[in-house]
């Protein structure tokens, strides 16, 4: 494999297994490439130099050589169908999400709610377990919707906007959709980027072993505000997530039944005349 | 009469009376609207489509300002969005793809001997849809330009999120040049086949006829598609329908498939034409046949072909099903190796040649070590897992413009060094045309090939503003310096072809010692273009007429403008 030194030549990674296969992947596309670069323009610059036009040099009045042809197209095509090979034997790694680490945040089974009537291929790990958060792409700003609804229509689910906070060892897939335009969800050292699209799910997922931040953006034109659409995840030690997650359902509950008061109370008031009809 | 010694270039001309050819031309203003010859329409679209590119070069030059300087508050993010929508639709629908038409409208029926395309009056249709398009489109300029980019992705381009008119003044513009296009191509089409001089097979078709044939009929193919999707958008807009509306049954990805099922064959309408030209023109200074004509004009095809079953790889990102990914992946890896064999015939071609290094050839070479790069990034996207890390990014911007700007640009400047002689019949200044490539290639390098590195770093294109982290400021500040040197070596020509129209030295017909029919006439042809169309017996007639003159000696060979019937003509020719 290539020294860490030519970083400068490849994606970011170090932040999920997936990133980190898509990187090796890449690398290994890079030496074919830079192999048939210098073999082609090094045959390029020859030619050039070897057989400029001098006194008393004749060109040769050749019209092709059909075993030549033949060999390079065949050639062209064996490197391509290895290339194929290659990529099909690492697809499983970048694409099927592992089990999370036993030290990894408590899951439950997977339950989806709603009706999925148009959805990309979806993977989850072999058994079955995961974090399952929802991001909503939303002109200008993410959203994230973490599992723990305490109503059935899946109101009251604790989300956050911006910055997802994650456990780490723990497999978390992603359902990305969007409220309005197209966008394109991307955390370059947590693996590709998949469009939000209005209508449609598209899934990846991450495993961070580490805790740290990664940052990213919107990695599709969704407006004037598309550079400025920046996204965080945060991932922190399963325990402080559990706490973290708590801490925003009952913040969320709390809002929620102080808005329920001021609804009761406005209901009052609009029925006692005191107030406008809103 | 002059000898073979003295006089070892035979030149060649097909018509009587050179110097009284302007006798029966039209003057003025109101003989260039009127006008259904080829070559002064081609003149126009010529004139015309460079204008546009000199736009466009503005609109790229003030995007590469904003983005000198990290946190760069230059323009507003509105007028940013706007700049690279103008840029992007200006350089594809109103330079590369006309220009291409324009080189075909004045060369193509000089090419294949005939003396006019086949419909005339259609063909001046073309250009004044290509002109009102355009100008409708900046005329947004004064009102809302676009601002959805060139791909005008919805719903961001529908009426809820893209409420001005200029997003209409880019329906208009898509559905105008698409019209042009089409009755363009038809009658490229139409031409090649009927008007071709006698001798000249399907086998001995100039490679860049081959070429315009292809383009043809992939417009013909693909234009009416992203007519529909247009038309779908704008009655999306204005009429009420729902077709990419999820919310009633409609759907964002349609927009997004058949954008690109044009989108991609609109890729090799732009480059298979450049493709034409090089392999016109290396022969010629190599001093060579063309290696493997057969192969080369089979791989044209075949690209076309595969342009159309390629589309999806633009939508790797995109929910779509696994079966897609692995479907366009493979047949995106089908199309490298015809494109692949066209690079190794070119090298062939100048290997144990004599090659003269005059500028035509400089912007060829060129070309071939630009899209050799722009070709093997093209591997790496096409590679799915590993498209979804460059897909978007600035890596992806760099792969665009080396096989547009590299790719379709370099060989427009080639065909601009190589016919200018014969369109005005003055020569072109070797020693600016020199500075102009070294120009170009260097600044284009130093603008595009590290934007591979922006978008490895986690830059996304069409952001505005980029924070100051890791080198992207310093990376930036090097493409933003190469754009301005780039853009130089592009003004460098420009002041050569303005000095050339009054100063350059006189071409003759055939100046090059080419291989094609087109330099058969005088510099600039006769509005007929030939009085006599030669009997055409190789891939490479004006060879075989010169070779011809020579094995008769120096008796018959005519000065040129000498006002008899050339030797060439009668005696070779019929």
């Amino acid at each position: 494999m290539l020294p860490t030194t030519l970083a400068f030549f490849t994606p970011q990674s170090g932040g999920s297994p997936n990133a980190d296969n898509i990187d090796s992947l890449y690398k290994i596309i890079l030496v074919i490439a830079l192999v048939i670069f210098f073999a082609v323009i090094g045959g390029l610059a020859y030619a050039l130099i070897k057989f400029r036009a001098r006194k008393g040099a004749t060109a040769a009045q050749i019209h092709g050589n059909t075993r030549l042809e033949v060999g390079w197209t065949i050639a062209a095509a064996v490197i391509l169908v290895g290339l194929a090979i290659l990529t099909f034997a690492r697809l499983g790694s970048i694409q099927n999400p592992p089990n999370s680490s036993a030290a990894g945040a408590s899951l439950i089974g997977e339950s989806e709610s709603g009706v999925l009537y148009a959805t990309a291929d979806r993977h989850l790990p072999p058994n079955g377990k995961s974090l399952n958060i929802t991001v909503i792409g939303r002109q200008y700003i993410w959203q994230f919707v973490y599992p723990g609804a305490n109503e059935p229509d899946g109101l009251g689910a604790p989300y956050s906007y911006e910055e997802m906070v994650v456990p780490t060892k723990t497999t978390v897939t992603l359902n990305i959709v969007s409220s309005d335009v197209v966008h394109s969800w991307w955390i370059p050292k947590l693996g590709g980027k998949f469009q939000a699209v209005p209508g449609y799910h598209n899934y990846t997922w991450f495993k961070i072993e580490k805790p740290g931040i990664y940052t990213g953006q919107c990695a599709l034109l969704c407006g004037r505000g598309h550079a400025r659409m920046i996204a965080t995840v945060k991932a922190v030690p399963p325990a402080q997530f559990e706490a973290w997650l708590a801490y925003q359902k009952q913040e969320i509950a709390q809002a929620n039944a102080a808005a329920k008061v001021a609804r009761a109370k406005l209901g009052a008031q609009v029925g006692a005349g005191q107030v406008e009809n809103p | 009469m002059a000898t073979v010694a003295a006089n070892p270039v035979p030149q060649i001309v097909a018509h009587r009376a050179t110097d009284q050819r302007s006798a029966g031309e039209a003057h003025g203003w109101t003989s260039w609207i009127t006008t259904t010859d080829h070559k002064r329409i081609g003149i126009m679209y010529m004139v015309t489509t460079f204008v546009f590119f000199c736009l466009g070069g503005v609109e790229a030059l003030m995007i590469r300002l904003q983005l000198g300087a990290p946190n760069n508050t230059l323009v507003t993010p509105q007028v940013y969005n706007q700049l690279f929508t103008m840029h992007g639709t200006t350089m594809i629908f109103l330079f590369v793809v006309p220009m291409m038409a324009g080189l075909a409208n004045y060369f193509l029926p000089l090419m294949i001997g005939a003396r006019d395309m086949a419909y005339p009056r259609l063909n001046a249709l073309s250009y004044w849809l290509l002109l009102t398009g355009g100008l409708v489109f900046y005329a947004s300029l004064f009102w809302n330009p676009p601002e959805a980019g060139w791909t005008s992705y919805v719903p961001l381009s529908n009426a809820l999120y893209s409420p001005g008119g200029g997003q209409d003044a880019w329906i208009y513009l898509i559905h105008l040049t698409g019209l042009s296009s089409i009755l363009g191509a038809i009658n490229f089409y139409a031409t090649v086949a009927n008007m071709r001089a006698r001798g000249m097979s399907w086998g001995r078709l100039p490679l860049f006829v081959w070429a315009m044939l292809t383009y043809s009929i992939l417009i013909i193919f693909a234009m009416p598609v992203i007519a529909a999707a247009v038309t779908m958008l704008l009655t999306d807009r204005h009429f009420g329908t729902h077709f990419y509306d999820p919310t009633q049954g409609g759907s964002p990805l349609l927009w997004q498939n058949l954008f690109w099922f044009f989108g991609h064959p609109e890729v090799y309408i732009m480059i298979l034409p450049g493709f034409g030209v090089v392999s016109e023109i290396l022969p010629v200074f190599a001093r060579k046949p063309i290696f493997g004509y057969k192969a080369i004009a089979a791989s044209t095809v075949a690209i076309a072909f595969l342009g159309f079953l390629t589309w999806a790889h633009h939508m790797f990102t995109a929910p779509i099903p696994e079966a897609l990914l692995v479907f366009v992946m493979l047949s995106s890896f089908f199309i490298a190796v015809p494109t692949g064999v066209k690079m190794l015939n070119w090298i062939a071609t100048l290997w144990r040649g004599t090659i003269e290094f005059k500028t035509p050839l400089l912007f060829c070479v060129g070309f071939i070590a630009l899209f050799l790069i722009g070709g093997i990034s093209g591997v790496f996207l096409a590679v799915f897992p590993v498209d979804w890390q460059l897909n978007e990014t600035y890596f992806v911007v760099a792969h665009i413009h080396f096989v547009l700007m590299g790719g379709a640009v370099f060989t427009i400047f080639a065909a601009i060094y190589y016919w200018f002689p014969k369109i005005t019949g003055r020569m072109l200044s070797e020693g600016l045309g020199k500075l102009s490539f070294y120009l170009m290639f260097f600044g284009f390098l130093a603008t595009f090939l590290i934007q591979h590195v922006i978008g490895l770093d986690g830059m996304p294109r069409r952001v505005y503003e980029y924070p100051n982290v890791g080198n992207l400021a310093l990376y930036n500040l090097i493409s933003t310096i190469g754009s301005f040197i780039l853009a130089a070596g592009v003004i460098v020509t420009i002041l050569n072809v303005v000095r050339s129209l009054k100063h350059g030295a006189i071409a003759g017909p055939d100046p090059w010692k080419a291989n094609t029919l087109e330099w058969f006439t005088s510099s600039p042809p006769p509005v007929n273009n030939f009085d006599v169309v030669p009997l055409v017996r190789s891939a490479e007639p004006m060879k075989d007429i010169r070779r011809e003159v020579q094995r008769r000696g120096s008796a018959s060979v005519p000065a040129p403008g000498a006002a008899t019937v050339p030797a060439g003509a009668t005696q070779v020719g019929v």
